[in-house]
């Protein structure tokens, strides 16, 4: 059981006031707020060890080296990769995802080859597949979207082929919660030779991740989804497929040796990390990944699990009310529409009471043009969230309605 | 013809009875839904507004010599002070729209919905309405 005030107390935001009124945060899918040990850890570093880090030989920056690297291990074992060098810090997921289509994109992917997406990807998920596929003349396949917010496995494996050079999918929806059946899509892409990369922005702060179990060739998640800061990310990939894929950005530390003659690139991680990083963020990001730990990533998953149904009933029993994505395997996600209201306005009044949903699209239009609506209204629950908070959020909701019919 | 000062003026005084935000969305749905429905043929892309969460539609017509608006949106709450917006505007004459400055928005306290990161097309709509104004003053 957790103690969820004691919980609350270590996020300072959630005791402030919006528009005088108590901050009911209910966009955790969006962004999580950051514990308080999150925050001091980012501000200890640059008031006490700042410096730049790898190769100065003085104090500060090795302190800030060992630091930095130790969060990599830390990760490593967080979604128990085999290497640390198999955790390549990024700016987060969207990052992440360009750096594989611009690496192992270019080198493996050519002309008539196939990248296959399901039709409930972000846009982050959709956009470098169709950049890469307007210039290396490949096609992207698109695993239709069910009612329910599913897709079929049978559709998986018509389209997924011998010609299907990279499947890459989202764990959990971000616009309809929806879990997919991430195994058997591992097991399908392998056995038609392609590589998999799984999109884990909405699944990391949910529920256990097990990267070699999963056999999954890269996962990618962002730092600040996870109650760590904005502008850091994680690309895991497996030794022999990060080695084989060229360079992302050129520049520090990324390599070896530099001429004009010819330059060599550095080993792993450390040729996709070019430039100074995000060290401050990284550093507190592994205080983050602690926090998560310490609280217990299946405590946190048995908490939002409960508090999604109890939501779900909830919302469920007001009339009017459709719920977008009503799979049986879902993360703590309610999108949801108002009969004849539009999206927007009820987060216009929802936020009017302390109250912050996302509304609209989500990143996700062709989530949205599969329902043909506008958007939705989302409620992402976070496991500082309380059973009463969704009730205020039901009573928002129905003074909503009762203003906008 | 009141100027468009004058008309901002009696919102900002209309809105001045309102003291709380509860009572201020009441009256900005309730012109909404008072607000006639634009005709679909009007509804083109080229009048389409394009913010990402709400859809706005402006049509401008110039009728001797003044420029008149027509809009609407999807979002209630949108059409509201879309509504607004072409009471202060519609009807004057293209200078006087291009050199308007609309001090109302922020008087009643709806500046939060002319912030880019809202992205209900309202930005964008001022900018264009003010850009008709100078594209009417040029061919005039």
């Amino acid at each position: 059981m957790l103690n969820i005030q004691q919980i609350r107390a270590d996020f300072p935001i959630l005791n402030e006031k919006i528009r005088s009124k108590q901050l009911v945060y209910l966009d955790n899918g969006a962004s999580t707020q950051k514990p308080q040990a999150v925050i001091d850890a980012e501000s200890y570093y640059y008031e006490h060890q700042y410096a730049n880090i790898h190769r100065g030989v003085h104090y500060l920056s090795q302190i800030g080296t060992d630091l930095y690297e130790n969060v990599r291990k830390q990760v490593q074992q967080f979604i128990h990769a085999k290497h640390d060098h198999e955790v390549i810090f990024t700016k987060g997921t969207t990052n992440a995802i360009n750096l594989v289509a611009y690496t192992f994109g270019r080198k493996f992917i050519n002309e008539g080859d196939e990248i296959v997406v399901t039709e409930m990807e972000h846009h982050s998920n959709i956009v470098p597949w169709q950049m890469l596929c307007d210039e290396k003349k490949c096609v992207l396949k698109v695993i239709p979207l069910q009612a329910d917010g599913t897709i079929l496995l049978e559709d998986a494996e018509k389209l997924i082929t011998p010609k299907t050079k990279l499947v890459s999918v989202v764990y959990v929806s971000n616009a309809l919660g929806t879990i997919n059946p991430i195994e058997e899509l591992i097991v399908i892409a392998h056995k038609n030779g392609a590589k998999i990369l799984i999109d884990a922005a909405q699944a990391i702060q949910h529920f256990t991740i097990d990267v070699q179990a999963l056999d999954c060739d890269f996962l990618v998640f962002s730092g600040h989804k996870i109650y760590g800061p904005t502008g850091t990310g994680i690309l895991y990939g497996k030794e022999g497929i990060l080695n084989e894929m060229p360079p992302y950005e050129g520049g520090g530390d990324m390599i070896k040796t530099v001429s004009f003659k010819g330059t060599t690139y550095n080993d792993l991680p450390f040729k996709f990390e070019a430039g100074t990083p995000n060290i401050a963020g990284c550093i507190a990001l592994g205080t983050a990944v602690k926090y998560v730990q310490e609280i217990g990533i299946e405590n946190i998953s048995t908490y939002e699990t409960e508090l999604l149904n109890y939501a779900t009933e909830k919302l469920s029993a007001i009339e009017g009310l459709t719920i977008y994505g009503t799979a049986k395997q879902k993360s703590s996600v309610i999108s949801f529409l108002l009969d004849g209201i539009h999206p927007y306005d009820v987060g216009v009044i929802l936020d009017n009471m302390g109250i912050a949903i996302r509304t609209g699209h989500h990143c996700a239009q062709p989530v949205m043009d599969h329902y043909e609506i506008p958007g939705t209204c989302r409620a992402s629950f976070s496991f500082y969230n309380t059973k009463e908070e969704v009730d205020m959020l039901v009573e928002g909701i129905l003074k909503a309605k009762k203003m906008l019919s | 013809m009141q100027s468009i000062n004058n008309i901002q003026d009696e919102i900002i005084e209309d809105f001045s009875m309102y003291d709380d935000w509860n009572d201020k969305y009441e009256y900005l749905i309730e012109f909404g839904k008072s607000l006639p429905i634009m005709e679909e043929q009007y509804k083109t892309e080229d009048n389409r507004i394009h913010g990402c969460q709400s859809k706005v539609w402006l049509h401008p017509e110039i009728k001797d010599d003044k420029l008149f608006f027509h809009a609407d949106s999807d979002a209630i709450i949108t059409k509201g002070i879309v509504g607004l917006l072409v009471k202060v505007l519609s009807g004057h004459t293209p200078k006087e729209i291009a050199d308007s400055d609309l001090y109302f928005i922020n008087k009643i306290g709806l500046q939060e919905h002319l912030s880019p990161t809202r992205a209900n097309g309202l930005v964008s709509m001022i900018k264009k309405m003010k850009t008709y104004g100078i594209a009417f003053q040029a061919e005039h």
